[in-house]
């Protein structure tokens, strides 16, 4: 398992967890039933508080990504694939909601748009 | 939440200083940094923690007990190195180790000899042939190897390469794999608390002025870079420090993301541990 952290960006670095393990979920490198580190080792392993650690496990918790058990650890949930489209959805629209913004503002209809990304999707 | 330290109302008065009602507490399982200038009362505030100096008020809890009545027994659970205190430069580690075994009931020489194999302390060397990042870690380690609960170090890190400050934070991570266990460091080198630590206790001219999660600091506050006549356009209650420049205005804020909506075109950038420092100390200048 691979987590790379940047401390320039803009991102917090408890998203920067949980979005890189999400990502090794829905690629298949992380699967149902796996282990993960410790919040405490994971901490220490890269350089960074507790807390931080303790925040990514929590959220990637609450959204069904794994599931804890005291005393023995964290582990990958079984993959829930309607989740993980749900996650894409979500973040597809946020990617969009930019482009349509664009769009509006310099006059392009909704055809216009659309047309663009007709296209580039079979340019892909 | 259980607390390993916590200081409540401390006041202690110098000719010239004073530690003035100073409230904080460090949760199990946590790093702590205490940051501040040079004199802010740092290491008066270790000292009394560690009851090495009488206080004129408050109280002072360590492991859940009142250190001036329990001292004996909390110093059995508790690791402490103070700044500029050292063993004898005559003294060679593996000599340490003999006469700490003496004074701690719990000191663990088989975990201290690994600790000093772990950390490249050499043990058959006298201490005056050390250098200072060795000395340091030799401290560190003498005062890990009773298996206390909680660390207590006044500037560990000041005066060392950032290989040796790296070792040791790792030191310090390693401790709080066991969450029954804390660290309080003073530093002025924000830089490595930025890193590991989980909550950040600032002290200026004896006073704390910010106590909270090193996280939500980071997330939360912000450096606008304005014109000086925009600076009013800001709520008051979300500058902490201002600092005009000839071409600019810098403001301290602590509600980032608010600012960002409120003022879109404004400049806003994240900060560092010390910019908050720095805005506070000069800010009062």
């Amino acid at each position: 398992m691979n987590i790379f952290i940047s401390n320039s960006g803009d991102v917090p670095i408890y998203e920067q967890i949980t979005s890189q393990i999400k990502d090794m979920i829905m690629r298949g490198e992380l699967k149902g039933g796996d282990a993960l580190p410790s919040m405490r080792a994971l901490a220490k392993d890269l350089h960074i508080s507790v807390i931080t650690t303790k925040r990514a496990y929590e959220e990637l918790e609450r959204d069904g990504f794994i599931h804890t058990m005291v005393g023995r650890g964290s582990f990958i949930a079984d993959a829930n694939m309607e989740m993980m489209k749900e996650e894409q959805y979500r973040k597809i629209e946020g990617i969009l909601t930019e482009g349509v913004r664009l769009a509006k503002s310099s006059g392009i209809s909704c055809e216009e748009l659309q047309e663009i990304i007709q296209m580039v999707y079979e340019e892909d | 939440m259980e607390y390993l330290i916590e200081v409540e109302n401390l006041n202690k008065t110098y000719p010239g200083f004073s530690l003035k009602n100073v409230n904080f507490k460090v949760p199990g399982g946590c790093i702590m940094g205490l940051v501040g200038e040079n004199g802010a009362g740092k290491s008066t505030t270790i000292k009394a923690i560690v009851d090495l100096i009488h206080t004129d008020s408050g109280n002072i809890r360590v492991l859940g007990k009142d250190i001036r009545k329990k001292g004996k027994e909390i110093r059995e659970d508790i690791g402490v190195v103070l700044d500029g205190a050292s063993f004898h430069e005559i003294l060679r580690a593996k000599e340490i180790g003999k006469f700490m075994g003496k004074i701690y009931r719990n000191w663990d020489e088989k975990y201290y000899q690994r600790l000093l194999k772990t950390f490249t302390v050499p043990g058959n060397k006298p201490i005056k042939e050390f250098s200072t990042g060795m000395r340091m870690k030799l401290m560190i380690v003498a005062a890990m190897a009773h298996h206390p609960k909680l660390l207590i170090l006044d500037e560990a890190t000041s005066g060392l390469d950032p290989v040796v400050r790296d070792e040791i934070l790792d030191m310090f991570q390693e401790f709080i794999q066991d969450e029954a266990h804390s660290v309080l460091i003073s530093s002025h080198i924000t830089s490595d608390l930025e890193k590991v630590a989980d909550y950040i206790t600032f002290i200026h001219k004896g006073e704390i002025f910010l106590s909270e999660e090193k996280d939500r600091i980071m997330e939360e506050y912000g450096i606008v870079r304005c014109r000086p006549e925009d600076l009013a356009s800001i709520a008051p209650d979300m500058i902490v420090g201002v600092s005009r420049g000839a071409y600019s205005c810098d403001v301290l804020v602590n509600q980032r993301e608010r600012v960002k909506q409120q003022y879109p075109d404004m400049m806003i950038n994240r900060i560092k541990l010390e910019d908050v420092l720095l805005f506070k100390v000069k800010g009062d200048k």
